[in-house]
């Protein structure tokens, strides 16, 4: 069986958080005709209460250096990037280099903030131009850096990819888990689990009333103590807050202006959408309608995934936690 | 080019065949189907930011924009919905939150497609307060004014400027939100040619002066006011007036002048005539002090942001220039010195306004060489915009006015002098006169059509009497940017050099109606060449009212310095001032 089968035997999802299953996108790199073709290692995690890639980067750079080795073999005329976190770039440069050693694989330091994470426009950033999104097509897989067709996975991606092939992978996923909790971390668990169970076993089930942000601290859903029994999806941070001591406006406040300062205010509905969402908070009168028009646009015109991913927070917590 | 595969799509119910790669905007517009666009040029890349265009496809979920989806074999198209309508209505005040109108004093007033949209969707203008009151307006030099207050961030003109010019507008973040600025850099400066005034979708972009300056000239008392239009306004400024692209109106818009109470009314491409002859003097002059044709290298000197820019980018290539004035300033010269003489005039009592298809005339005419006893040649300069505006608010209707003809003793240009205005015209009048000059033989073939057309650049070899001389026509400044790198390599890599900085020439300036896009300049130079092959004399030097005047008039070399001639120094980034904040 070849190395793509097995991805797809595995059923594998990419681990970014949009779930794409990896061995197709492998297959997809591989099997387009060019003379060169380039691999991305994403280690650029930007959200708030997600830290997993930092920590695979330093428990198990050997692994991930392996996976990104079987990359290079799997898919021809390719050479590597691993395209790090200003803070993991100062911090893990010498271990990778060390693993690295001969192997075509380039360490890129992350120019700006979050959204320079997202797969597009990661290749803005390397090719030295503005950090924008792409309009997609063509999807990196066909023409990504340079023209060229491009596979781009995380951290943990190229982890499991490894473990795969080994026949270690045991279908687990790198949780982070912060905010109001006694034992927060990275722990690497069942992928199946739901997300109290997740809690529960690591000994972070709060004995207050509480909510959660699943799925990264800025764009995750806003999920009420009842409703835990579900696996998490996206990318697996689970945030807990206490009930009672949380500000839920001062709670937006922060995220509109994670958005505001991440976006690339290229677009209108995301560069004036959440501008004026962030206006409002400011100005404490929630305009039910008003949001729902910027909500519509924001989900339905957004040039990339992170303007569309800016209404889950806003509104799972107004219909939860405020009822409206 | 590699063929392409016919598709068939259909919008709203109706089937179009198309090809493939073609986006969906571009099927509906061929097809006549409005989808509303903003940040569309087809002169620029697809950025799909405003999110107006945005359709709905059969069998897919969601809303997709137009210009950046591709049409597929098959695909269905709904360009309205309730959804479509919601998502445009919302994006539309958001657009209008950024937007601060000033709508009287707009390129843009007669066909503002920001107030269309308005109406048609119902939009509350106001929904938002305006995000940008505090955003500063710029000038840059004494040509460009950038409203920061009106932008809506759909950045084609910081494309058009890199594209066309000089990259001079940056992106740059303030306070979390991105702005366009000009550079700080002292490496980099305008050049004026307004490529970001025809390309901006909203009117963030105009000429200084635009349009409240406009009525100036008509106020000069107890002055003798006199007009003069360039070559590439005939053909143009009709469209201001609902006129098809491409309508010639020269003796239109001599009424119109003189409607407006003008004076006198030139015809600018007769100073063209005048450019050609003395350029071609010149180079012949060069020719002989070093080893003929073959070892010169003379750049055209017509277009003021190319002469600014190998003043400010490529010093080392101004003693390339040629000395020769650009034609209205020449033109101007003579009226105030020869024809004030004939009509016994007190120069100082006579105002020149040229009409031109350009904002960097604006500038040229404020440098200080080129005046002639203390007088500048030229006082005011109008865009084709801005006479077209002048004209409305006066109720002079061009469509309907009768045409007149220009005045003499300075009025038939050649057909030479008319092509001035498109891309490869200066080469062209310059290879006929030299042809005939240097061969004393009768063109057999008039037409260079090698030196013609839209492209980019042009390069051509041309015989004339048993040698060989090597041309370029360059429009863009990244295209002339390409022929001073191989220069400098090879400095023999050309002799003569035509380049202008607005694509197409001066048909597609910063100051001519708005909208432009590649198919209007494609009509508006085609007149202007048509308008040349219907001319008996077509050769500029041959003119018989140039002829007349280097008998009776530029006899001495002072006399031909003064006024046809001029000098150029490396230059410092010029003024570039915030005027409010």
């Amino acid at each position: 069986m070849n190395i793509i089968e097995k991805l797809k035997n595995s059923n594998l999802k990419g681990r970014s958080g949009s779930g794409f299953p990896t061995g197709l996108k492998w297959e997809l790199v591989k099997n387009e005709k060019a003379d060169k073709k380039y691999i991305i290692c994403n280690a650029s995690e930007g959200e708030p209460g997600n830290s997993k890639d930092g920590f695979i980067l330093k428990k198990y750079p050997e692994i991930l250096i392996e996976g990104i080795k079987i990359a290079l073999a799997t898919i021809d005329h390719s050479v590597a990037y691993i395209y790090l976190r200003k803070d993991y770039y100062q911090k893990f440069k010498k271990p990778l280099e060390k693993l690295i050693g001969k192997l075509p694989i380039t360490l890129f330091k992350k120019q700006g903030g979050y959204l320079s994470g997202e797969e597009t426009t990661i290749l803005n950033v390397i090719e030295g131009k503005r950090a924008e999104p792409r309009i997609k097509p063509p999807f990196p897989t066909q023409s990504g850096l340079f023209g060229c067709p491009t596979l781009v996975n995380n951290v943990e991606t190229f982890y499991q990819v490894a473990k795969i092939l080994k026949g270690e992978y045991k279908n687990t996923k790198f949780y982070s888990i912060s905010g109001d909790v006694k034992h927060p971390g990275v722990y690497e668990l069942s992928e199946s689990w739901d997300i109290g169970q997740i809690l529960k076993e690591t000994r972070n089930w709060p004995n207050f009333d509480f909510f959660v942000q699943a799925g990264g601290g800025a764009s995750g859903e806003i999920l009420l103590s009842s409703e835990l029994n579900q696996p998490i999806k996206g990318i697996a941070a689970i945030i807990v807050y206490n009930l009672k001591e949380t500000n839920p406006s001062h709670l937006m406040k922060t995220w509109a202006e994670f958005f505001l300062k991440e976006n690339c205010d290229k677009c209108v509905p995301c560069r004036e959408g959440v501008f004026r969402i962030s206006e409002m908070l400011k100005a404490g009168k929630i305009d039910k309608a008003l949001l729902d028009d910027l909500f519509f646009v924001l989900r339905e015109t957004s040039l990339c995934p992170l303007g569309k991913s800016v209404v889950t927070p806003f509104e799972s917590l107004l219909r939860k936690v405020y009822k409206i | 080019m590699k063929s392409q595969k016919s598709i068939y799509i259909s919008i709203n119910g109706k089937k179009l065949k198309t090809e493939e790669g073609k986006s969906i905007l571009e099927v509906a517009q061929n097809a006549g189907i409005e989808i509303p666009s903003l940040c569309f040029h087809p002169d620029l890349e697809v950025k799909a930011v405003c999110r107006m265009c945005v359709v709905e496809i059969k069998g897919k979920r969601g809303l997709f924009t137009a210009c950046s989806t591709k049409a597929e074999d098959g695909m269905e198209v709904m360009t309205d919905s309730l959804e479509i309508r919601r998502a445009r209505k919302v994006n539309l005040e958001l657009i209008f939150s950024q937007h601060r109108e000033e709508c009287p004093d707009c390129i843009w007033s007669f066909n503002c497609q920001l107030f269309k949209l308005a109406r048609e969707y119902n939009v509350k203008i106001t929904r938002f307060a305006d995000r940008k009151t505090n955003y500063p307006l710029f000038q840059f030099g004494p040509a460009i004014n950038f409203d920061s207050s009106k932008c809506i961030d759909c950045r084609n003109c910081v494309e058009a400027c890199e594209k066309y010019a000089v990259g001079f507008l940056e992106i740059k973040e303030k306070g979390h939100m991105f702005q366009v600025v000009p550079a700080k850099s002292q490496k980099k400066d305008c050049i004026y040619c307004g490529q970001c005034i025809v390309h901006c979708p909203v009117g963030a972009f105009e000429a200084v002066g635009e349009f409240e300056e406009i009525e100036k000239p008509l106020k000069e008392k107890d002055k003798i006011v006199i007009f003069q239009f360039a070559p590439a306004i005939r053909s143009s400024i009709g469209e201001e007036f609902g006129l098809p692209y491409g309508k010639v109106v020269t003796g239109k818009l001599v009424a119109g002048l003189r409607a407006l109470g003008a004076h006198k009314v030139f015809d600018v491409s007769v100073g063209a005539d005048f450019t050609t002859t003395e350029e071609t003097n010149e180079v012949i002059e060069k020719a002989k002090k070093q080893k003929g044709l073959s070892s010169v290298l003379c750049f055209s000197s017509c277009c003021p942001s190319w002469v600014k820019f190998v003043e400010f980018y490529y010093p080392e290539f101004i003693p390339n220039i040629s000395t020769t004035r650009p034609p209205h300033i020449i033109l101007g010269g003579l009226i105030k010195t020869y024809f004030a003489k004939k009509e016994n005039i007190d120069p100082k009592k006579i105002i020149v306004v040229s009409i031109m298809p350009c904002t960097a005339k604006k500038y040229e005419i404020e440098r200080q060489e080129l005046k002639i006893d203390g007088l500048k040649p030229v006082d005011y300069v109008l865009t084709t915009r801005e006479l077209a505006f002048l004209f409305i608010k006066h109720k002079i209707d061009l469509k309907k006015i009768k045409p007149e003809k220009p005045d003499s003793p300075l009025g038939v240009p050649s057909g030479a002098g008319v092509i001035y205005g498109a891309s490869g015209g200066v080469m062209e009048s310059a290879l006929r006169t030299i042809y005939k000059k240097l061969t004393n033989k009768r063109l057999t073939k008039i037409d260079f059509k090698q030196v013609r057309g839209q492209e980019g650049i042009k390069k051509a070899e041309i015989e004339i009497g048993g040698k060989k001389i090597k041309v370029a026509i360059a429009n863009g400044m990244q295209n002339a940017k390409k022929i001073l790198e191989e220069l400098k390599i090879n400095p023999r890599a050309y002799n003569f050099v035509e380049v202008m900085a607005c694509p197409g020439g001066c048909i597609g300036g910063g100051g001519q109606p708005v909208p432009a896009n590649s198919k209007i300049r494609k009509e508006r130079a085609a007149a202007l060449y048509q308008i040349d092959s219907k001319k008996d004399q077509r050769v500029a030097h041959e003119n018989p009212i140039v002829k007349k005047l280097y008998k009776d008039y530029l006899t001495d070399k002072k006399t031909i310095e003064a006024i046809c001639h001029t000098k150029y120094s490396q230059k410092k980034k010029g003024k570039n001032k915030i005027i409010k904040n």
